[in-house]
């Protein structure tokens, strides 16, 4: 196919990787921030391809993954009154709240729908003028101006029955969180292309001069990957930390201006909660009092539920890139994508899930071996 | 800005538990499985059942018959390329094919809800007859019930089938050998996308047809041409990914399968590209894997692709390897390695 097909070349890949050897000359971490990013190294087992010293670790990109619990639980509380459709991108149903997942409450007679665009969810809204229509605007800064053009439509349309429940994130404060932390290993970063896409990438620079740490704003196809990783790791080498651009043919330095024109004249940013990982400061959107009546914590008043999580898994660790998956204990035993314990085993680009979907036989066989040798049987 | 020095440890309580059945448990994934293994199988205990095969083949006297039932429940009833009717005949018509068996005689039990237009009927009950008609099967029992309005989808169909098996093969994940060559009829993932479309009112540029299609016509050619079949079995719901891991868990052997070679239609790759999906598991309603030995893949090729325009395509797409452990692992386009797991439901559009 035409624009993919391309940048899933072997000889291509097998030429990048190839280079990647060449130049690696000391141990380098590097995080790719986005979920998508991280479904396709497993997915096409590009870390195999990779020199013994290049570690990749696997960030907190997924918005399915960051979601906080208490924003499910409150998801799934308006989503089974009777008066509501609660409107969702589709992977947002089966992530499991503290008692029950959104397709729990479909199952349980709630009218859940999925959808592929909020501005649907307007239409849905018009149509069904009785009903209290809610779309749940959870995602990066690569969600935001849809949700943004659907809440100022409504505004603009004086549609009263709709409704978003927000929960909305922003890259460039994780990766200073990230960065910041004592515990830090990450030496250079590939950012996520699409959200660089509408944002641009100048608020990367400043970051990357204060950690010294490389950003390189990266695709999502295999060749993508590879390059970025490449230019990463020949920054990395000659000493150098700047903000590098692979994905040319989507990014621009400055992104895109309407769409983020609609997101600053809807939004604007405050501290927000990241599943397993804790509040960071200034790190979400919110609804500007403008918009106010289109918010679904104070319409529906759930705004001061909280929920206590259960210390049972590394979720938090995993997505700042201090553990993988496969080092939690629970991996593949009590946490399995029917059963998950933590979001990152949920979405299809949690990296729980990607290990388990991808890597879990070789994971086992290498597990055998390890406990094979300690009893001294190899 | 925070650093993150002191964030505790978190995670959401474990749900273990499905009170209540939900879409998931149809889906033709982990949970469907589990549902068949935990519940029903137990339920029922009979060995013609365990052998989970596509139809139950057993003697009846002095005949080897192949028997089999499926329902259909779809939104939207028509859809480009086929509609429920057609689809209730050809998927029966392959669950007894996939069997090995040819099929003859049909039943048909229409559940149909209160309000549903006279019109709308007719279109199915038509398409049932044409369906019927191409695929030489006749429709010879019925039973018509109406449901409360709200209490059905328009019309659901179920239709149980009985074919004549006239070999003596076993086609059935027993027969799967080290060595054995998978054959895949055609492109895959059409239907899923069809439906899809239809459904969400997504539009692409030109119209996205299903596969649906009788596969009886295909396998009679192999039979015919006398080729050494150890098992077929048709892609539906869960896609080829699925249909291969339940193969390789049934015979507890390893299918390696080559990305390059599945035929995926440039139209099916761009729709999943957008929506996130993997055509690896997307819905096919006239597609089959065959399994043959080595020696046999250029005459059952040669067949299958004369034998209906349906399996014009046909490919080789892997093989059966010495390895046990039942997985099912795929080269990718870049030349390295992976697992293809079975889904636990539906596939779900992603967020970004």
């Amino acid at each position: 196919m035409k624009y993919s097909s391309e940048y899933r070349d072997a000889d291509a890949a097998q030429g990048y990787a190839h280079e990647i050897r060449r130049i690696t000359k000391q141990p380098w971490t590097i995080m790719e921030i986005c979920g998508g990013q991280t479904h396709a190294i497993v997915k096409f087992g590009l870390d195999e391809l990779l020199p013994k010293e290049i570690e990749l670790v696997h960030g907190p990109g997924c918005p399915v993954c960051v979601t906080p619990l208490e924003l499910i639980d409150k998801a799934v509380q308006i989503a089974q009154r009777k008066d509501v459709i609660f409107c969702s991108f589709g992977d947002m149903l089966r992530v499991p709240g503290s008692d029950v997942d959104l397709f729990g409450i479909k199952a349980r007679g709630g009218d859940v729908r999925i959808l592929y665009s909020p501005l649907d969810a307007l239409k849905i809204a018009k149509e069904n003028p009785t009903k209290e229509v809610v779309f749940f605007a959870v995602g990066f800064e690569t969600t935001a101006p849809a949700h943004a053009m659907a809440v100022y439509l409504a505004k603009q349309q004086e549609i009263h029955n709709f409704s978003v429940l927000v929960s909305h994130v922003l890259v460039p404060p994780a990766m200073e969180a990230i960065l910041g932390s004592e515990t830090n290993r990450v030496q250079g970063f590939l950012a996520a292309g699409h959200v660089c896409a509408i944002m641009g990438y100048d608020e990367y620079i400043p970051i990357a001069a204060k950690y010294k740490v490389p950003i390189v704003v990266t695709g999502f196809e295999p060749l993508d990957i590879l390059q970025g990783i490449s230019m990463c790791v020949k920054q990395l080498e000659e000493g150098r930390y700047e903000v590098e651009n692979q994905y040319t043919r989507a990014v621009t330095e400055g992104g895109n201006h309407p769409a983020q024109h609609y997101i600053k004249e809807v939004f604007h940013v405050v501290n927000r909660k990241w599943r397993g990982i804790g509040e960071i400061g200034m790190s979400g959107l919110s609804l500007r009092p403008a918009y106010a009546e289109f918010d679904a914590e104070l319409r529906f008043d759930v705004g001061g539920y909280t929920a206590e999580e259960s210390p049972l898994c590394i979720s938090g660790l995993i997505m700042q890139g201090q553990k993988k998956p496969n080092e939690c204990s629970a991996f593949g035993k009590q946490c399995t994508p029917e059963k998950p314990l933590g979001a990152p085993m949920v979405s299809n680009e949690g990296a729980c899930a990607a290990y388990y979907r991808y890597r879990r036989a070789e994971l086992a066989a290498s597990a055998a071996l390890t406990s094979a040798g300690a009893k001294g049987e190899v | 800005m925070s650093a993150i020095k002191d964030f505790t440890l978190q995670c959401p309580l474990p749900i273990t538990d499905y009170p209540t059945v939900t879409l998931a448990h149809g889906g033709g994934g982990k949970l469907m499985h589990q549902l068949i293994e935990k519940m029903i199988l137990p339920a029922f205990q009979s060995p013609l059942l365990e052998t989970r095969h596509d139809g139950a083949v057993f003697a009846l006297g002095g005949a080897r018959l192949a028997f089999t039932t499926d329902s259909y429940v779809v939104n939207p009833l028509f859809f480009p390329g086929g509609d429920i009717g057609s689809l209730a005949i050809n998927g029966t018509v392959n669950d007894l094919s996939m069997c090995g068996a040819r099929p003859f005689y049909l039943s048909c039990g229409l559940i149909l809800e209160e309000g549903l237009p006279m019109e709308t009927l007719w279109a199915v009950v038509q398409s049932l007859k044409q369906a019927a008609e191409v695929a030489g099967v006749q429709l010879v029992t019925g039973d018509t019930k109406v449901v409360d309005r709200g209490k059905g989808d328009g019309v659901f169909i179920n239709t149980a089938g009985v074919g004549l098996v006239e070999h003596d093969l076993t086609i059935a994940p027993s027969s799967v050998k080290e060595g054995d060559v998978v054959l895949l009829s055609g492109d895959v993932g059409r239907h899923g996308i069809a439906i899809m479309a239809m459904r969400q009112g997504l539009e692409f540029e030109s119209a996205i047809e299903s596969d649906c299609a009788p596969l009886n016509g295909a396998v009679q050619a192999l039979l015919d041409g006398k080729v050494q079949v150890h098992c077929l079995r048709d892609l539906t719901r869960g896609g080829l990914g699925t249909t291969l891991i339940e193969i390789a868990e049934a015979t507890g052997l390893q299918i390696i399968i080559d990305e390059k070679k599945i035929p995926v239609r440039d139209d099916v790759a761009g729709a999943c590209e957008v929506l996130g999906f993997d055509p690896l598991y997307l819905a096919n309603e006239g597609r089959m894997i065959v399994f043959v030995p080595e020696n046999e893949v250029a005459r059952a090729l040669e067949l299958l692709r004369k034998a209906s325009p349906h399996t014009a395509g046909a490919v080789e797409i892997g093989r059966v390897t010495g390895e046990r452990g039942g997985l099912v692992k795929m080269k990718s386009r870049i030349g390295t390695t992976r697992i293809i797991d079975m889904l636990s439901g539906e596939q779900l559009p992603r967020i970004c």
